[in-house]
């Protein structure tokens, strides 16, 4: 048993300031098996490196922006998907929910129908009828008790059915609404596309800097200062080199400004709200968080309603790429490759561990491989075998690294 | 002394098994109350009810002699009562400042955790305990021993001017040093004038810190034992036998 007296207490709090003592502390935790985003960051590093040398179309500001459109609508739909991982349960259904929005909002927009709504109104049905069939599936987990594996294993029948259905003989439904096309098509004047970058930029380093402050203000141990300052650092340059290379070319694509939005906007719920807080609690202890007066049900209802409306958002923007929606909307790898995201990115599967960046990052590796392998010519079957792989050792990594964390008591 | 919680004849049953049948119980601030049984003599049943996990079928609940009514946890910590239960109920990924908040996390309008207010009186609630093994409050609750998360779930329970703290055996899967850690603190509970339940098989344990000693078996009241005045021996045949009310030496049942 370890007795730290005050002094060694404080002693540990001052070497964490130091860079040095910070790079320390991260070793350490590598060591007992806490990887983080490293498996992920290097894995990208590979992958980038690997098809520059193979392709000389890969590393340019065409194929960056392809690919951000590309990986716009798994990442959207991966961010629900850590939610519901975080709670430890699974989402099935969220393949043909995006489907169900993309039709959704189809039909919405026809032109010259009766049912015919301006841009903003159709995508918000559609995002509502996503959060609505979380609702009912989250009730079929949370109150009657049926595994979530079952309930959208059902949910994954019964809406394609619905899409197909709905579609009838119409065969597609092609989208003309100029606004919800945008939502994948748009891109950023070049000025817009740095004014976004200073925006997001600024506002994180304004809540890393706040962020120090009250807690140097509450007499609490801050950290490695520098740390924090070479984080900051670290994220300004990925934005001013993305806008950068994507002004080479178009601009900012608008999926990617939404990313980063959805990517702020749920990570500020995950980590900062007690929401986020009761939702890590169920997903670490369940019968604890109960026991502590936390309402577990409403927590599962709610996140199963955040998958069903992020898998819409998913599915708008996967429809308005193609400006249209046809009988295999949802279908095809994007279930399976939005879950692959979300743990390629991080997000264990036994809950309670996890990050909504893990969606972006796995999203990103995902929607590279495939890109890059497109670049090259080479066939599906080889995409589909490198991204299998690729999910097997990071889940082998997670299982591993949970042994390796519980071994070493953490 | 009044008894800060009192239970008069409840009962509570599981479909038809009864798990307690008319069972009284009591304990005062500033002393701490042993509850022992064999297993299966509702003990837990008893606690978890005083907590609003399941409430109980009938009988009368007085807090600081008045009637109250119990109908889940919340109901029971905005009266005072908090449970550590056997398990603990922690969650292994979040951090000591997670866990003492769990479900009762500072907020400002937004929502946003206060996470900063919650570090500081963490850090404080544990040094009032004098729990000093903790090294950081921020490490997560999965790198902590067997004391020290006994520690933590007790520092839980009394950070919120809690007046009654039921512990559902404390020191069941602790060595021995861990065991005298955890059962200064019972003492420390005492000294600040908390009325302690403490729910135990080990009958050493109890008769180092408990004033007085509830039996209960097969969900009967047995009988009410002041410490001093029973031996070791006198508690086991209660637990096992079952003896009368009024025996030898042994303060009644009835309200002090």
């Amino acid at each position: 048993m370890s007795t730290a007296a005050p002094g060694e207490v404080q002693a540990a709090a001052e070497e964490r300031e130091t860079v040095f003592g910070a790079a320390r502390a991260y070793l350490e935790r590598l060591k007992a098996g806490d990887v983080g985003s490293l498996p992920v960051i290097v894995g990208m590093l590979v992958i980038v490196l690997y098809f520059t040398s193979q392709s000389s179309n890969f590393f340019t500001a065409v194929n960056f922006e392809n690919v951000i459109v590309q990986m716009a609508g798994t990442t959207m739909i991966a961010i629900g998907v850590v939610f519901v991982l975080l709670i430890g349960e699974i989402d099935l259904s969220i393949g043909y929910v995006s489907g169900m929005a993309g039709v959704t909002v189809a039909y919405f927009q026809m032109p010259g129908s009766s049912h015919q709504f301006s841009g903003p109104y159709a995508i918000a049905l559609a995002i509502g009828v996503g959060a609505l069939i979380g609702l009912v599936q989250g009730s079929f987990v949370a109150l009657v008790g049926v595994p979530s594996f079952v309930v959208t294993l059902a949910g994954l029948f019964v809406w394609q059915g619905v899409i197909i259905r709905w579609i009838g003989d119409r065969g597609v439904i092609g989208i003309q609404d100029n606004l919800v096309n945008d939502t994948a098509n748009y891109y950023l004047s070049k000025n817009a596309g740095w004014i976004a970058a200073a925006v997001t930029c600024t506002g994180f380093a304004l809540v890393s800097v706040v962020g120090v402050i009250s807690r140097k203000r509450a007499k609490l141990p801050v950290g490695s200062i520098a740390v924090v300052a070479i984080r900051v650092a670290f994220i300004t340059a990925i934005g001013i080199a993305a806008v950068w290379i994507a002004n080479r070319d178009r601009g900012v694509p608008f999926p990617g400004l939404l990313i980063v939005g959805m990517l702020v906007v749920w990570t500020f719920v995950a980590r900062r709200t007690t929401f986020g807080r009761h939702v890590y609690a169920v997903g670490g202890n369940a019968e604890a968080a109960r026991r502590s007066g936390i309402n577990v049900r409403f927590i599962r209802i709610c996140v199963f309603m955040i998958s069903g409306a992020m898998a819409a958002v998913g599915g708008v923007v996967l429809a308005a790429r193609l400006s249209s929606v046809d009988l295999n909307a949802g279908g095809g790898t994007i279930l399976l490759e939005a879950i692959a995201a979300a743990v390629i990115g991080g997000t264990s599967l036994f809950g309670g561990r996890g990050r909504v960046v893990a969606a972006l990052l796995g999203a990103l590796v995902i929607a590279t491989i495939a890109n890059g392998l497109s670049l090259i010519g080479a066939a599906a079957a080889t995409q589909y075998i490198t991204t299998g792989l690729i999910l097997l050792a990071a889940v082998v990594l997670d299982t591993l690294s949970r042994r390796r964390l519980e071994a070493s008591g953490r | 002394m009044a008894p800060v919680l009192e239970l008069q004849n409840v009962s509570k049953s599981f479909g038809s098994v009864e798990a307690l049948a008319e069972v009284d119980f009591e304990v005062r601030a500033g002393e701490v109350m042993a509850l022992v049984g064999d297993n299966g003599a509702g003990k837990s049943t008893l606690v978890k009810s005083i907590a609003g996990i399941h409430p109980f079928d009938s009988g009368e609940i007085l807090f600081d002699g008045e009637p109250v009514t119990i109908h889940g946890p919340k109901d029971a910590a905005r009266l005072g009562i908090e449970v550590v239960y056997q398990d603990l109920a922690l969650c292994d990924n979040l951090d000591v400042v997670q866990n003492m908040y769990l479900g009762r996390e500072l907020h400002d309008v937004l929502r946003r955790l206060r996470e900063a207010v919650m570090e500081l009186r963490t850090a404080e609630t544990l040094r009032t305990l004098s729990v000093t093994t903790i090294r950081s409050t921020r490490q997560t609750v999965a790198t902590l021993s067997g004391g020290q998360r006994q520690s933590v779930a007790v520092a839980r329970a009394v950070m919120w001017n809690s007046r009654v703290v039921l512990l559902d055996e404390p020191t069941a899967a602790l060595g021995v040093a861990q065991t005298r850690q955890v059962l200064e603190l019972v003492k420390r509970l005492r000294e600040q004038k908390l009325a302690v339940v403490l729910i135990s098989h080990n009958l050493h344990d109890i008769f180092e810190v408990a004033d007085r000693i509830t039996v209960l078996r097969l969900g009967r009241n047995v009988g009410v034992f002041e410490r001093n005045v029973v031996t070791q021996q006198d508690i086991v045949s209660a637990i096992t036998a079952g003896v009368p009310t009024e025996v030898a030496g042994v303060a009644s049942a009835e309200p002090a």
